[in-house]
């Protein structure tokens, strides 16, 4: 038998929507503990390694049907993982109806209203703006391509120390130099040192009813082996008074899912309307010529690019088809970006989708492979993913050391369909304009379609029929619950979604922070941002002043 | 200790066993391979309990059939004259050459002991395949080692297809002989530029600094080349 241990905060996960949540409360008074399913590793243990067993350790590769979802596995979550750049969902993207007609996101929030707690992220974090003398070589090709196909073409914010970058291209292992600016330098030692502890290798399998008085939740979890995650070591189970889920959008829906025989039900939306955020990659095969006479670019003598793994992953990126006259299903953004090798399988060197991925040709297109530009579109999806019965522990079935399967469903809708072709459309008429480049998206006979940006199994909004939380984070029907990772967001938001997730859980604070005070727990919001910064927190105190009244 | 580590190795292998079953693709014993005793006991039992016939092939067919599907995915020369797993569709190294079979036997993949039974069922295919089309195989080759590699080409397209039952994991198969190539995966990476790492050399795989890390000191073409979006916020974000 194991002591059920108490707190009055249980946060599951520790990416952004789990850290965040961690500090506020923490800073705030209330006694929290971080329970990580990934190890915890810092700059030191980020290696610049593709082995097997380097970042796999902290990066799994989620096989569903029809869908292969790209997710953090570590102290820090996706953001250890992830490629750093930092947007603000475009206004239109609050007004989405998707497939259903009517509006995704909750009325109240819109970019005007997410904007304050936007600024309270950038103030941690923070985001930084690149120079275009900080655009790497393939955002450079990029941006030269779309000036010359008559387009615009911005340099990405990114939450990046550009002065501590080293432009390695490794951010999917984690920064070994400390420039990307994950979890593991603001929100989460802030939330140590405030108190909360954070535990590695806790995956956590089941939420329950508690059966101590003045706690509401029991979290039962399994404590994983460090070199082989498929094996549990030891268990236990924590009671809370308030719990966050955050344990990711190929996380969240299946915990709450095996719970909800223990918990008298889920809201109808846990585990559907998964978005892959509409993500589209194609990659270029750029003729290196081409680049010199069209372009009239150079980066060394006689070597016009040829620098397809160098520099930042994401450089540049086009708005131009962020229209929010356009209809629905047709805008989407533009960004170049660097996948590593791991990759390589998906990109097509023919035009018969059955053979293109592999065989003699694919290997030739792999000597090109420093010509590569790869693009990655983010469109308007239709929410059409959704997860069947949960497998008996984790969010997945673990078959190799980063390689799941999980009971995801994604069949493309007409709708995203549409995005997907407007998108393919617009990759080819700024890459292969005048011979430049052959343009070819991922093959999907590999994994069907991938996302590196998974959202919206259990989110937030209106009405609910189609929404699992409401407009504050918290689970219907189970008080005192809330979600607060990318699975709360409604819908694909035309840019990466880092920076809205953060935003949606600073906006999640004061109302985590309310309930808690509510169930007991000595606790107020107002903390300063991890570094002492106060100017966010005056942006958003008088507004969430007035929201709770 | 050696429980420890013959437990660890049990979960990884029937996690995998289990993994592959429940996709379809194995209804075999897994047979022939490293685990111990128990729990390769243990193992057999579990498969003989799904049922089916044993297709496991022994270990050089094994190793000749993983090796002709690594072959197909990634093309390379044939090793030696009488190199029959390699179809020598094209010159320069191939996923074989970049480790592909060191890279299923990876301790961290547990995939070890399932080989025989995926070789053999990959026989199975070609045969299938085969006979379908009325083609006679040579019986001293492992089925799939006797295809010539448009057979090869035309069948793993099959099993990778979109209504392929099996295909999950002939896609893993494929990912895994993919990144041999493209990562050399079962390597460290300064190790392997080191070793001349055919896949890396391929590609032509940066070099890192002398410290095994990589830095790229001149990244940026280091000018203006594009017009900003009209609508760009102040902080670089669209509107």
């Amino acid at each position: 038998m194991t002591v059920t241990e108490r707190t009055d905060v249980l946060v599951i996960g520790s990416g952004f929507g789990g850290s965040i949540p961690a500090y506020h409360l923490a800073a705030g008074g209330a006694e929290v503990v971080v329970l990580e399913r990934g190890p915890e590793l810092g700059a030191q243990d980020f290696a610049h390694d593709l082995r097997i067993g380097s970042y796999t350790r902290i990066v799994d590769l989620v096989q569903g049907d029809g869908i292969t979802v790209v997710a953090g596995n570590c102290v820090g979550g996706s953001s250890v993982v992830y490629f750093a750049a930092s947007l603000r969902a475009p206004g239109f993207v609050f007004d989405r109806e998707g497939g259903l007609g009517r509006r995704l996101w909750p009325q109240s929030v819109t970019r005007s209203a997410l904007d304050p707690w936007y600024d309270r992220v950038e103030e941690t974090i923070p985001v930084a703006r690149q120079e275009w003398g900080q655009v790497p070589y393939p955002g450079g090709l990029f941006a030269a391509a779309c000036t010359r196909a008559g387009r615009t073409c911005n340099p990405v914010p990114v939450a990046v120390d550009l002065d501590r970058c080293t432009n390695c291209n490794w951010m999917l292992g984690g920064c070994r130099f400390d420039a990307k600016r994950s979890m593991l330098l603001n929100y989460l030692p802030a939330a140590t040192a405030a108190g909360a502890e954070v535990r590695a290798l806790h995956e956590v399998q089941t939420i329950a009813p508690a059966t101590t008085p003045g706690y509401r939740y029991r979290v039962a979890y399994s404590v994983l082996d460090g070199d082989d995650y498929r094996v549990p070591v030891s268990a236990g189970a924590i009671e809370a008074k308030i719990v966050v889920v955050a344990a990711g959008a190929v996380g969240t829906p299946v915990l709450l899912q095996r719970s909800a025989p223990l918990l008298g039900g889920m809201p109808r939306a846990v585990g559907r309307y998964f978005s892959g955020n509409g993500d589209r990659v194609s990659i270029a095969d750029v003729d290196e010529d081409k680049v010199s006479d069209l372009l009239g670019l150079e980066r060394g003598p006689g070597s016009p690019y040829d620098a397809f793994p160098v520099g930042k992953p994401i450089g540049s990126m086009s708005y131009d088809r962020l229209d929010p006259q356009a209809p629905e299903f047709t805008r989407f953004s533009l960004q170049q970006i660097y996948f590593p090798g791991i990759t390589n399988i998906l990109a097509q060197a023919t035009d018969d989708p059955a053979t293109s991925w592999f065989g003699v040709e694919k290997k030739e297109l792999r000597a090109r492979w420093r010509s590569w530009l790869s693009v990655l579109a983010m469109t308007e999806d239709d929410n059409e993913g959704r997860f069947g019965l949960p497998p008996a522990t984790g969010s997945f079935t673990r078959v190799a050391s980063s390689v799941g399967l999980s009971t995801l469903r994604y069949r493309p809708t007409a709708n995203t369909l549409r995005g997907w072709a407007a998108a393919d459309d617009e990759a080819r008429a700024v890459l292969e304009r005048d011979g430049l480049a052959r343009v070819r998206p991922w093959s999907e006979a590999v994994g069907g379609s991938l996302s590196a940006h998974p959202l919206s199994s259990c989110r937030m909004g209106d009405d609910p029929a189609t929404s699992a939380l409401d407009d504050r984070n918290e689970l219907r029907g189970h008080p005192g619950l809330f979600v607060t990772d990318g699975a709360a967001v409604p819908t694909s938001l035309c840019v990466n979604p880092s920076l809205t997730i953060a935003a949606l859980a600073e906006r999640a604070c004061p109302h985590i922070v309310d309930r808690a005070a509510d169930a007991g727990v000595k606790v107020r919001y107002g903390a300063p941002a991890p570094d002492g910064s106060t100017s966010g927190r005056r942006g958003v105190l008088k507004l969430s002043t007035k929201e709770r009244r | 200790m050696s429980s420890g580590i013959g437990r660890r190795r049990l979960v990884a292998a029937l996690t995998a066993a289990v993994a592959a079953v429940a996709t379809g693709a194995l209804s075999a014993p897994a047979t022939a391979g490293p685990l111990p005793d128990p729990a390769q006991g243990l193992l057999d039992g579990l498969l003989d309990d799904l049922g089916g016939a044993d297709v496991s092939l022994g270990p050089v067919d094994t190793t000749a059939t993983l090796e002709a599907f690594a072959d197909t995915v990634v093309p390379g020369e044939k090793r030696h004259a009488r190199d029959h797993a390699i179809a020598g569709a094209t010159g320069g190294p191939g996923a074989v050459q970049a480790g592909a079979i060191d890279m299923l036997r990876l301790p961290e993949l547990g995939l070890g002991p399932l080989m025989p039974a995926l070789a053999g069922l990959l026989c199975t295919e070609a045969t299938r395949y085969a006979l379908g089309r009325g083609k006679v195989l040579l019986p001293s080759r492992p089925a799939f080692v006797a295809l010539d590699f448009g057979d090869r080409t035309r069948l793993t397209a099959q099993l990778t297809g979109p209504d392929a039952v099996d295909r999950q994991v002939w896609v893993l198969l494929a990912l895994f002989a993919s990144i041999a190539f493209d990562n050399a995966a079962h390597l460290h990476t300064v190790k392997a530029l080191e070793q001349r790492h055919p896949g890396l050399a391929w590609l032509r795989f940066p070099a890192p600094d002398a410290d095994g890390l990589w830095r790229f000191p001149t990244y940026s073409y280091g000018k203006r080349l594009a017009r900003e979006h009209p609508h760009t916020t102040a902080g670089g974000h669209p509107a």
